[in-house]
């Protein structure tokens, strides 16, 4: 029995065969999380979006006509589609984390040689996971009711990601600071669905009165549904792209130090 | 492999975020291959001690290291070494059994064949292979627990910690538990567990250190421990009750009930001899005991708060 092979990598690329390996594993058991619980992962975001098509876009859709002229639905998609990727990548990390937590079957994790780093990796490649599984679904179900068009590849699956990490980033951070349930669906409830409703899913920006327009830009899911679109029409009302792309991988990467460094002082999991 | 001990311990001190502190300053050395025992009361410090050994809980001061390998400045290789086997069940309840492990196993980097290998590998030695399908929660308590020592041990750990692993399983699987645990420490695993079964620590380990109210108290060989306990009493149930207590000098004698003998033997005496003057004195022992175990005597002696431990032991040593 070659005990010693297994039990001490030699060398770095030995360390790092190890780490990837902790990491797949890692995320294998996120995606098998949300597979093995699809009726509250998947069904949810899927019924809620039907709802939102059939609403918005055929019913009260017609009646509105067109928004910054697009016809009302093909405008409303793109951020729906970030709606649930933004729900979703959160809801993830923050309820698995959380969980793992609370089950103390994140302990098994935390006594193994896996770096933090490589932690934080999994959980978030798993929020990703879920984030585009989810906008798969949605997106698949839109082509029921319009005809996706992709303007520019590189901005929309670009934001698809970065989005779907920094959400994932906000979970995460969520569930290490929870200590109950409801501590992980308060910042849902009174900071994302707002932020979102508000983020120009819904309407064009210029449709605001001068304040509102401006504070409007104090709300940073405007830039990501923005870019969004841009990514599908080519059109983001006077929303930077490039500016927002810069302002969200700032965010990512301040997300990703932060949350190391609560994870090295071992806020909410080691005693 | 270097001679270093399994498991170091110099001047570990715990103090909880409340300002109640769980350690007061204790060392502890547990060579490789020995098969250890750390006892004490609840509340003791156990468990917080084997925190702090694989990293659950963050010392206040203190040096730790595993097989030479210190836990803050070379955990990786630190925490390799280390299986541990908590005190409260910890996995998923809703994961498969055969997930679990395999999980555990590509958390220190064992990837496919190799993880699936070695989760067959323990799932079949802790009988729990037919159950690899099922989800975590519909197994019983004591299938709960060596699907935790089959986690515990996927990676092939040197140092296997074990918190009270045989709570509140029945006695045939405790003892195939326990001689699976003869067998890990056999073939090298040095065994480190924590239980209130004193007899359980008797027939196991060789060495063992008491912890009280977070300090040491007692850290000795389970040899020495029980040679220093000078009197054994044995209980002895006779053919015919007896109307009085008879004189076995020099032994002394109590009678508890008309057909039962209680007769202390000091250290030295021979046990020949309590038989001789039994049948000198025309009485005739069905059968025969130990009073209670002595362990559990010296337990209670060490622990007991008015401070009169170390008069005790000496005096009986
Ligand atoms: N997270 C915590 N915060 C504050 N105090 C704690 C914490 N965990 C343990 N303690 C305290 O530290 C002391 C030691 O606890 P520990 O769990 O180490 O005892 P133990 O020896 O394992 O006991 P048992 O035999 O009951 O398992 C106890 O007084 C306990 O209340
Ligand atoms: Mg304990």
């Amino acid at each position: 029995m070659p005990r010693d092979d297994i039990l001490l990598p030699q060398g770095r690329r030995a360390v790092f065969e190890a780490n990837f390996v902790a990491f797949r594993t890692l995320l294998v058991k996120e995606i098998r999380r949300f597979l093995r619980i699809w009726p509250q992962t998947l069904i949810p975001p899927a019924i809620s979006m039907a709802l939102y098509f059939a609403i918005f876009g055929a019913i009260i859709g017609r009646r509105i006509g067109e928004m910054a002229g697009f016809d009302y639905m093909e405008f409303i998609v793109p951020g729906l589609i970030m709606m649930s990727v933004i729900t979703n990548a959160y809801a993830n990390v923050s309820a698995s984390f959380f969980s793992a937590k609370f089950q103390r079957s994140i302990e098994a994790l935390l006594v193994s040689p896996t770096p933090n780093s490589v932690l934080l990796g999994g959980f978030i490649a798993g929020g990703v996971a879920r984030g585009l599984a989810v906008a798969a679904i949605v997106t698949l179900m839109a082509a029921f009711f319009i005809e996706i068009r992709i303007h520019n590849w590189f901005v929309t699956l670009g934001m698809l990601l970065l989005t779907a990490v920094l959400f994932s980033l906000g979970g995460f951070i969520n569930g290490l600071f929870a200590d109950k349930f409801d501590d992980i669906s308060i910042i849902p409830a009174f900071v994302l669905t707002p932020l979102t409703y508000l983020g120009g899913v819904f309407y064009a920006l210029e449709l605001l009165p001068d304040v509102w327009r401006t504070l409007s830009y104090f709300n940073p899911i405007v830039y990501v549904v923005a870019s969004f679109r841009y990514g599908f029409f080519g059109y983001s009302g006077d929303v930077p792209v490039g500016l927002s792309f810069i302002a969200v991988a700032v965010f990512v990467v301040a997300f990703w130090f932060l949350s190391l460094w609560l994870l090295q002082r071992g806020t909410g999991l080691r005693t | 492999m270097s001679t270093a001990p399994a498991l170091s311990i110099e001047g570990l001190k715990k103090v909880y975020a409340g300002g109640f502190e769980a350690l007061k300053g204790i060392d502890l050395r547990v060579e490789q291959g020995d098969f250890f025992a750390l006892l004490g009361p609840n509340g003791a410090g156990k468990s917080t001690t084997i925190g702090v050994i694989c990293s659950l809980v963050v010392k206040s001061s203190g040096r730790v290291a595993i097989f030479g390998f210190d836990i803050d400045r070379e955990f990786a290789a630190a925490k390799r070494m280390i299986g541990v086997v908590p005190q409260e069940f910890n996995f998923s309840i809703f994961e498969r059994v055969g997930d679990i492990v395999e999980t555990q196993a590509g958390f220190y980097g064992l990837g496919g064949a190799q993880s699936r290998r070695q989760t067959e590998k323990y799932l079949r030695k802790l009988g729990l292979w037919d159950k690899r399908n099922e989800q975590a929660r519909h197994l019983s308590g004591g299938m709960k627990r060596r699907l935790m020592i089959a986690r515990a041990l996927v990676h092939e750990p040197r140092l296997l910690i074990l918190d009270e692993p045989t709570a509140g399983v029945d006695i045939e699987i405790r003892r195939s538990m326990w001689s699976f645990l003869r067998e890990m420490n056999e073939a090298g695993t040095t065994i480190i567990l924590t239980t209130h079964y004193l007899e359980e620590a008797e027939s196991l380990c060789r060495n063992i250190a008491i912890i009280d109210n977070g300090e040491i108290v007692e850290n000795t060989s389970m040899r020495e421990l029980l040679q220093q306990l000078g009197t054994e009493t044995l209980v002895l149930d006779l053919a015919d009750p007896l109307s009085e207590v008879p004189n076995l000098e020099p032994f002394v004698a109590r009678r508890t009930e008309a057909a039962c003998l209680e007769v202390d033997i000091d250290k030295g005496q021979n046990l020949n001899e309590v038989f001789a003057r039994l049948d000198a004195a025309g009485i005739r022992v069905r059968s025969m005991r130990n009073k209670s175990n002595r362990l559990e005597q010296l337990f209670v002696a060490l622990t007991q708060s008015d401070g009169s431990t170390e008069t005790l032991v000496h005096a009986a040593g």
